[in-house]
């Protein structure tokens, strides 16, 4: 009997293990991986391309949605084969420090700046610039991802022309160190003011279904234009980066049939993304 | 107030739609906690008996560093897995990061001090007089081995499902290693913190309602276990 036992126990270790390492072996199609940020994937675009690509090109894709700076640093480790960002002057260090290549235009969305429907700092309308100064005067809290994001950058760009400094101990600046979402989510538990890109927002009231939460405060500014671009990571630095299917990635996105796609895309019957692969990068 | 109740009401339409999201996302942590306990287990058991069975000089520090490990912060694990399974890292070859393999690589690390020390104290705990008996009966190696395993089997099991219960409820790691991708290495914490970020709850609170009923589960066997030791 004990024998019997003792082979039964040994018996369903090996079952454990067949079943652990069976499940490893699944035939796939060719995978390419994307660091992005979280403006896509929050608002739902990839989940609408991903299919879309899988048909047209056979390509399955996956991705991590990180801030811009964590997803170019994904980049430069070779953890991923593209990257999908949205910080041009990050993405230009990326490309001279030769971490990327074939960078191309994909798509530009805008900034706006939420807030508190009563805004509180009386800042509705007011240049974009003006109106964060003024928060920061006012000492209302100022909700920043501060995660090294696109949004992060912009964010500081338009702190610096407006003349603030010395924010990164004041009270009234609130670092969550998190993607948009969940800044979104904290700027309305803090009735705080937040730079967003407009397709996050969107989905935000989209999730919110009619609930009373942020608004957007200022919209419209020249300063507040986002653009986003597509990089192959480089395969002279990273051999084994999967360069040619993210060539053809880049190929696709970049086609009219998916620039339309990407026009076509909508969230609560609005446009989020608009397409720009037509425009060469200028750089 | 009312999200909470929504996202309950919603959260058992889809358990019970089997929404597919929510199956893949609980298949993928199934598959994962498999590889791991597998690997756990397969590193964990034999050195816990070597740990328990045998004399030898720099038992104590060993014992000491196994259970400096069993407090190891998941993220820190994450963290050094992370370096290592980087294409820029030294196992950057093998493709590890950002799959359900790399996490569990890091499931493992955190599993197995756990079946070691749990081990390692069960087989001290058995009858000194069963090694003996079992020498005079001819038993050796492998055999031997397996036979105080068997004997001090409900504490083994015990130490097996406490890891269980650590790495299924893991997020630390499970985010840096596998980054949360969908249909592939979300699973069931890493999508939780990504719902309650979101502001989206139903998600959330269905996954939450599994683990919570895998945490019972295991709870119950536990004590089942206990008392059977006990008795």
């Amino acid at each position: 009997m004990r024998i019997n036992k003792k082979s039964s126990i040994i018996a369903l270790m090996l079952v454990v293990c067949m079943l652990a390492f069976g499940s490893l072996a699944t035939a796939k199609a060719p995978v390419l991986r994307m660091a992005t940020t979280t403006s896509t994937d929050n608002t739902g675009l990839l989940d609408y391309l991903a299919p879309i690509l899988l048909k047209d090109t056979g390509i399955e894709i996956q991705w991590v949605s990180v801030g811009t700076g964590k997803a170019l640093e994904y980049g430069r480790n070779g953890d991923v084969d593209v990257v999908l960002t949205h910080d041009p002057a990050a993405e230009d260090k990326f490309m001279a420090d030769g971490a990327g290549a074939n960078r191309r235009n994909v798509m530009y969305n805008d900034f706006v700046l939420v807030g508190p429907a009563n805004d509180p700092a009386g800042v509705k309308g007011m240049p974009v610039t003006k109106a964060m100064a003024t928060i920061a005067a006012k000492g209302q809290p100022l909700v920043s991802r501060a995660d090294k994001s696109g949004t992060h950058s912009a964010e500081l760009a338009l702190l610096k022309k407006g003349g603030v400094k010395d924010f990164d101990k004041a009270k009234w600046y609130v670092q969550t160190g998190q993607g948009m979402l969940k800044t979104l989510n904290i700027a309305e538990e803090r009735k705080g003011y937040a730079l967003t890109d407009r397709g996050t927002f969107i989905k935000y009231q989209d999730t919110l279904k009619g609930k009373p939460g942020l608004v957007i405060i200022c919209e419209g500014d020249a300063d507040l234009l986002n653009r986003y671009s597509v990089m192959a990571v480089s395969p002279l630095k990273h051999a084994n980066a999967k360069y040619d299917l993210a060539l053809k990635y880049i190929d696709w996105i970049t086609s009219s049939k998916v620039q339309k796609d990407i026009a076509n895309f909508k969230v609560s019957g609005k446009q989020l993304f608009f397409p720009t692969a037509e425009i060469r990068s200028g750089h | 107030m009312d999200f909470i109740a929504d996202g309950f009401i919603q959260a058992f339409k889809m358990l019970f739609a089997m929404d597919e999201e929510t199956m893949n996302i609980l298949l993928t942590t199934l598959r994962l906690t498999g590889v791991s306990m597998a690997g756990i287990l397969l590193v964990g058991l034999p050195l816990g008996f070597l740990l328990g069975y045998f004399d030898f000089p720099g038992k104590r520090v060993i014992r000491t560093v196994v259970d400096t490990l069993l407090a190891l912060p998941t993220v820190v694990i994450g963290l050094l897995v992370y370096a290592f399974i980087s294409r820029r890292g030294p196992l950057g070859e093998w493709d590890l990061l950002f799959s359900v393999s790399g996490m569990a690589i890091g499931q493992v690390i955190l599993g197995t001090p756990i079946v070691i020390a749990y081990t390692a104290t069960a087989i001290e705990g058995l009858d000194s007089r069963l090694r003996l008996t079992l020498m005079t009966l001819g038993a050796s190696g492998a055999k031997l081995a397996l036979t105080s395993l068997w004997e001090a089997r409900y504490l083994v099991l015990v130490a097996a499902l406490t890891a269980f219960g650590r790495i299924i409820g893991e997020v630390g790691s499970a985010m840096m290693l596998g980054g949360n991708i969908k249909w592939h290495t979300r699973t069931i914490t890493t999508a939780i913190t990504l719902e309650t970020g979101k502001g989206d709850f139903a998600l959330g609170i269905a996954l939450g309602v599994i683990l919570i009923l895998i945490s019972l589960l295991l709870n119950i066997s536990l004590s089942f276990l206990r008392r059977r030791t006990q008795n």
